[in-house]
């Protein structure tokens, strides 16, 4: 501070370094009290909003001969010399820019994986999806809502549901149990009538179906908890002990792979979201029987995920310690998808 | 008198200009999102003032069927947004850098003259700090803005684990409108931010970049930068 106070070679060029911020200013021309500076082209200097450092100042009243002192050419000046330190910031600015350019010419570009996004994005919803399941509990249900409120959803999908090739009196739902390490390509274990199904406990709900494209419907659904229906079979844990979601995990199968009857289209769950309480072999919406479009005869309901994973007409599920497959997933959404 | 004056320190440019890509990154995934359900529109009963979105809006921006880029993009650079505006809070909180940008209570009369000042309605120009109330007020409903997408965003993300929060916000649909909305606020601000930048002229711009400014002001007692120290010594 006191070398800027030391008094000035007039002529001369002087820097006055500040300690603090490294700033260098810097005044080179004679001033002489009195002396009418010619004012500073406001353009240039004006500050919409000039700041003070003191949130408190109240601009004391200047002096009016230290205004006339004022030196505008000063300050050009000192503006002037401060420019290579501007310049350092501009270019320490440009270079970062350029980085954050190049890092997102990078993302955009890197090799996509099979399943068409840049794989550090795939990576993120991998991420994202540990975070999730470690924080997921089964003890968190969806919101339910008063019956008035359900209406039938629209109907999004159709992959999978061709009507040509499917009989439905034929229909039988196969599963399939891989755990272990088992191969694959193994008969059915089960071959399950909707009548089977039915005699599990029946349940009723009123929740959000969330479609992964944004839009949401509260709608009325009745059937099997997936829960029930893998304990009735023992097809989830490895002790065929009962479920216990929350503290023995790791006595469950790690996922359950479900697909329409022509394999068309395909899901993948892991296994604590399909044994949440209000996860559904549904078989009515809205009181009535599946509609063919809605997936008769049965279809799949989980509330902590996007509508994708709500598979219609399902055909066959397996029990993995494999991840699955997934049709979305193939096609550049999150595996997960979970709420 | 004038003189150079540090105005933004180091972190905070950072932070600011950081969160500028960052930020146009959030709300262009977003669109690519928006764009499968794009159901809000400026309007009342039958009468339509403005649809989000034209359809030759869309066109223009490449915007239809990448739902999946968008969510992908969305759920990486998400982390990054947080990040940087939560180091930006403490930040502030911490170097004591909030006391210029929280509003107290004499800001929104500042707020209102300003405007008026610079709406050329008013000739009176209230004295300030770092800010003028106009700006407190914006800088600090910005930052509020952030965590407001941050909550949001959440809800809409994870409605069944958070689904206290979800409800807390009026449900599942009343949170993706509000995470819209929101987002048409950080558009706004940032039109007139930008304007005023420009408006303010290349040292206020500079002074984001470089940390210093030219300023019109007698200096505090005991801090005597170079310029006004020339000028008095010489005077006396």
């Amino acid at each position: 501070m006191n070398e800027k106070q030391n008094p000035l070679n007039e002529s001369e060029k002087m820097s006055a370094p500040d300690a603090e911020s490294g700033e260098q200013a810097t005044h080179n021309s004679p001033r002489v009290p009195g002396e009418r500076a010619p004012d500073a082209p406001d353009t240039e200097l004006n500050v919409l909003w000039p700041s003070a450092l003191s949130p408190d100042e109240t601009t004391p009243a200047t002096d009016a001969r230290e205004e006339k002192t004022e030196a505008a050419g000063a300050c050009e000046e000192a503006r002037r010399e401060t420019l290579p330190e501007s310049r350092r910031s501009f270019l320490v600015g440009a270079a970062a820019a350029l980085a954050g350019f190049g890092a997102w010419r990078w993302l955009k570009t890197s090799a996509a994986d099979a399943d068409s996004i840049p794989w550090p994005l795939r990576r993120a919803h991998e991420f994202n999806e540990r975070l999730a399941r470690g924080y997921f509990s089964t003890s968190r249900l969806a919101p339910t809502f008063p019956r008035h409120l359900a209406r039938m959803p629209r109907t999004n999908g159709d992959i999978g549901l061709d009507v040509e090739d499917f009989a439905p009196a034929e229909w039988r739902l196969e599963v399939v149990s891989l755990m272990d390490g088992a191969k694959d390509e193994i008969a059915p274990s089960l071959s399950l009538t909707l009548a089977d199904i039915k005699t599990l406990p029946r349940v009723e709900e009123v929740t959000e179906l969330k479609c992964i494209e944004g839009w949401s419907q509260v709608v009325h659904w009745a059937g099997a908890r997936f829960a029930d229906f893998a304990a009735t079979y023992q097809l989830a844990t490895r002790s065929g002990e009962p479920l216990d979601v929350e503290n023995k995990a790791a006595d469950l199968v790690r996922y359950v792979s479900l697909e329409t009857p022509d394999g068309v289209y395909y899901v993948g769950l892991d296994i604590e979201s399909a044994l949440h309480p209000q996860t559904l072999l549904c078989y009515e919406m809205d009181g009535q029987p599946l509609t063919p479009a809605h997936g008769a005869p049965l279809r799949l309901y989980v509330p902590v995920k996007y509508g994708i994973k709500s598979i219609k007409r399902i055909g066959r599920i397996t029990f993995t310690d494999q991840r699955p497959f997934d049709y979305w997933a193939d096609r550049g959404y999150d595996w997960y998808s979970g709420h | 008198m004038k003189r150079l004056e540090k105005k933004h320190p180091l972190a905070i440019r950072w932070l600011h200009w950081i969160n500028f890509p960052l930020l146009i990154v959030m709300i262009w995934s977003g669109l690519l999102i928006y764009w499968s359900n794009d159901v809000y529109r400026l309007g009342l009963g039958d009468f339509t003032l403005f649809k989000f979105f034209p359809q030759s809006f869309y066109k223009a921006l490449h915007v239809p069927f990448r739902l999946a880029e968008g969510m992908a993009y969305h759920f990486f650079f998400m982390w990054l947004f947080a990040v940087n505006g939560l180091l930006y809070v403490l930040y502030t909180i911490l170097s004591g850098e909030w006391r210029y940008l929280v509003p107290d209570r004499r800001s929104l009369r500042e707020a209102i003259q300003v405007t008026l000042h610079e709406l050329h309605l008013s000739k009176h120009k209230p004295p300030q700090s770092k800010y003028n109330g106009a700006q407190k007020l914006a800088y600090t409903t910005v930052v509020l803005m952030g965590a407001g997408s941050l909550l949001t965003g959440l809800a809409i993300y994870k409605p069944v684990q958070f689904a206290w929060l979800t409800a807390l916000l009026g449900g599942y649909e009343w949170a993706r409108w509000e995470h819209f909305w929101l987002t048409i606020g950080y558009v706004l601000f940032f039109v007139v931010h930008v304007a005023q930048v420009v408006h303010a002229g290349w040292n206020n711009f500079r002074a984001m970049i470089t940390g210093f400014a030219v300023v019109k002001t007698e200096p505090p007692a005991g801090e005597t930068p170079a310029v006004e120290s020339l000028t008095e010594e010489v005077a006396r």
